[in-house]
């Protein structure tokens, strides 16, 4: 839900401040495309920006791409063109929106998309490591796996602070290490812990920034929603990670909802309902899709989507700039297995959401094409019911392919769930 | 006397009740909806009044249902299926707890509380394998008119096992197992356990707890009466107004609002 800018000048600067970074973020990429400069394909889980930064790699975040193909309501065109190629019906709408820009030389509705001069991946998502392997047969460039041990651990992996979580960290540092040399050879350019610094002193302010923003939302009315607007601030959490432009961004939005806070200033609706999101938005038809439930005067006031799909980043992870590459390797550890723990163990995040945020009801949101976000989630409900008595939907579709997104169908449930909350509501003011 | 209706405009039929204000049902009509929505609802309301020899300024307030329910233009509140099924159900069954509604295009299990709140439901997914149009499909590959759907696969002895849960392949399964020399009945035999295992599993997604309460125009349909007992190991509860269930739970939704005195009431809402 896009705020109209107030005459405070401060309300709903940061939805325009987002949509001008994404802008000037894809011109940067087509300049570098167009110019021929290979880029860093990275990932959200994990992507390293503030150590692929001090080598001038432009950085290319493909998920993020096809999201943005989706909400353009072009994805089919490149969801058709990579099953025309051969790519089954049943893999991940991202990657088939990125092989069909691939094989489209870069083509987005967005810009041009440069190269990969070389691939960064986590294990967090199994699908990333055969991502990568598809373009190292299309462009014979560098695929580097950054293994975080233990990020299925659910809270029982090595504790800060403890012998093996030292190890681990140790062992992430070494990876780090591989790959600084690594980007070295590729990008010409010597590395410059200095210039590291810098980078992590931005992603601090951006981290600590966005878990402020987080915790804000606990406002009632909610400041900002979740699904919509913190979407966008996602964006810029994951594409300006450790760069000046997302420091100040991130400055500023909390600036903003603070002021929103302390002045009762809610979304544009009247909020009735407060809500938790679990899973991906449906991109296809995003605005819509929001719209089944501000229509009702339902606002997400949190989403598990702004925990893993940060990478983690709303842990508000501080760096330590005197050690900057083993604090990165601490941060890397701890950002992604709390990503992971906030996709595969959302027991405890959805009891803290609820119990913060005061939520009213969870919206479950499993997607065709990502098994790793989708599988579980009706375990996690069952297990959160046993904890929580809080309505829940379910409502099925897809991050990326309109064909499986039924819009008819989806709003029977979410006017039926709106009718149970409303039900539940009525009866305990009478009871 | 105040009279409140419910009309539930479904993907193949449109239903529509009139009850007093003791909830006795005084008029009631079911007509095809075919391609205009609008229409069938109008004729549907039009009918139920005639049969209860009402006048239309005599219904103070009118609650549109189903897929259909935003074109009931004359309506004054929309409520979703899945509540007047609920509502519906414990109206009839006071005992229900759970409700299986299986429609033309989809089937829901919906769980309720003792008030007739919505505990949980879910509904068979984009997909209308599972639903009445199932039954539809195979009653067109056999050439049988759907009425004979049922009295046919109780006379099967041995179920052949349809293994595809798409309605479209559902059909040409069905002719490879005639051209395979399989009884009619026992392919429809096999058509009506493989609608009722899936209705079971949405059942048992929502937990099923008894009593339970079987809906919509399927509920004509003995063989599968039958079927989901067994399967079930319970009696399902089953009405001679099952196929209404969903009109009748919008004519009590009308009727509360009309005790509100038109005061915005949960769940139904104006407009929208």
């Amino acid at each position: 839900m896009t705020t109209p800018v107030t005459n405070a000048g401060i309300v709903g600067r940061g939805n325009a401040a987002g949509a001008q970074l994404f802008r000037d973020w894809f011109q940067g990429l087509s300049a570098a495309a167009e110019q021929g400069r290979g880029a860093a394909y990275v990932f959200v889980m994990g992507s390293l920006a503030e150590l692929l930064r001090v080598f001038d790699f432009p950085i290319v975040f493909p998920e993020i791409n096809s999201l943005q193909a989706a909400v353009r309501r072009v994805a089919h065109e490149y969801l058709n063109e990579a099953e025309n190629y051969g790519y089954s019906p049943d893999i991940c709408g991202y990657v088939k929106a990125d092989v069909a820009t691939q094989l489209r030389g870069g083509a987005h509705p967005m810009g041009k998309i440069p190269k990969p001069a070389l691939a960064i991946c986590t294990n967090a998502c199994n699908t990333y490591i055969k991502w990568g392997e598809i373009w190292e047969r299309m462009y014979g460039m560098p695929l580097f796996t950054l293994d975080v041990p233990g990020s299925r651990g659910a809270g029982l992996a090595s504790p800060r602070g403890g012998d093996d979580f030292e190890r681990d960290r140790r062992y992430v540092e070494a990876q780090l290490g591989e790959l600084i040399t690594l980007c070295e050879r590729v990008s010409g350019q010597r590395f410059d812990v200095d210039r590291l610094r810098e980078h992590l002193r931005h992603a601090n302010e951006l981290t600590t920034g966005w878990q402020r923003v987080l915790e804000l939302n606990r406002s009632r009315p909610a400041v900002f929603n979740a699904l919509s607007d913190g979407t966008i601030y996602l964006g810029v959490a994951n594409g300006f990670r450790g760069t000046p432009e997302g420091a100040a961004f991130f400055r500023d939005l909390v600036e903003e909802m603070a002021y929103k806070a302390a002045h009762g200033i809610g979304t544009t609706i009247e909020e009735r309902w407060r809500l938790v999101f679990v899973g991906v938005p449906c991109y296809p038809i995003f605005r819509r899709f929001g719209e089944l439930f501000t229509d009702w005067g339902g606002v997400f006031v949190n989403s598990t989507y702004l925990r893993f799909a940060s990478g983690g980043a709303n842990l508000g992870f501080v760096y330590d700039l005197a050690r900057p590459i083993e604090s990165l390797a601490e941060g890397v550890l701890l950002g992604v297995r709390h990503a992971m723990d906030s996709m595969f163990f959302q027991t405890d995040a959805l009891v803290e959401m609820i119990d913060t945020h005061a939520a009213d009801g969870i919206v479950y949101h499993p997607i065709k094409s990502c098994r790793t976000v989708s599988t579980g989630l009706a375990d996690t409900r069952r297990a959160l019911m046993a904890r929580r008595d809080i309505p829940s939907l379910f409502v099925e579709s897809d991050m990326m392919d309109r064909r499986v997104v039924s819009e008819a169908q989806m709003k029977n449930r979410v006017d039926a769930f709106f009718e149970g909350l409303g039900a539940r509501r009525h009866q305990a003011a009478a009871s | 006397m105040a009279y409140a209706a419910g009309v539930d405009v479904g993907s193949t039929q449109t239903k529509a009740i009139v009850l007093d204000e003791t909830r006795r049902i005084v008029g009631r009509s079911l007509t095809e909806t075919g391609a205009n929505v609008m229409r069938a609802a109008d004729t549907a309301f039009r009918e139920a009044l005639a049969s209860g020899d009402l006048r239309e300024e005599e219904v103070e307030f009118v609650v549109g249902t189903g897929y259909g329910r935003y074109k009931v233009t004359f309506g004054n509140a929309q409520v979703t299926e899945i509540s007047c099924h609920a509502r519906g159900a414990v109206q009839l069954f006071p005992r229900t707890r759970t409700v299986l509604d299986m429609g033309g295009q989809d089937t829901k299990a919906i769980r309720v509380a003792p008030s007739g709140e919505i505990v949980d439901f879910c509904m068979n997914d984009k997909c209308a394998a599972g639903t009445g149009r199932f039954l539809g499909a195979a009653a067109v590959a056999l050439d049988l008119p759907l009425a004979e759907l049922g009295p046919t696969a109780l006379k099967g002895e041995r179920a052949v096992k349809i293994s595809t849960t798409c309605t479209v392949f559902a059909e040409s399964e069905v002719l490879s197992w005639l051209g395979k020399g399989k009884k009619i009945e026992d392919i429809l035999l096999g058509v009506h356990e493989s609608i009722a295992a899936r209705s079971i599993g949405l059942l048992r997604r929502v937990g099923i707890e008894e009593e339970v309460t079987f809906t919509g125009g399927v509920t004509k349909n003995r063989a599968m009466v039958e079927t989901l007992n067994r399967r079930l190991g319970l009696t399902v509860n089953v009405s001679d107004d099952a196929h209404f269930i969903g009109a009748i739970g919008a004519a009590l939704f009308a009727l509360d609002r009309i005790a509100a005195g038109r005061a915005p009431a949960s769940p139904a809402r104006e407009g929208a």
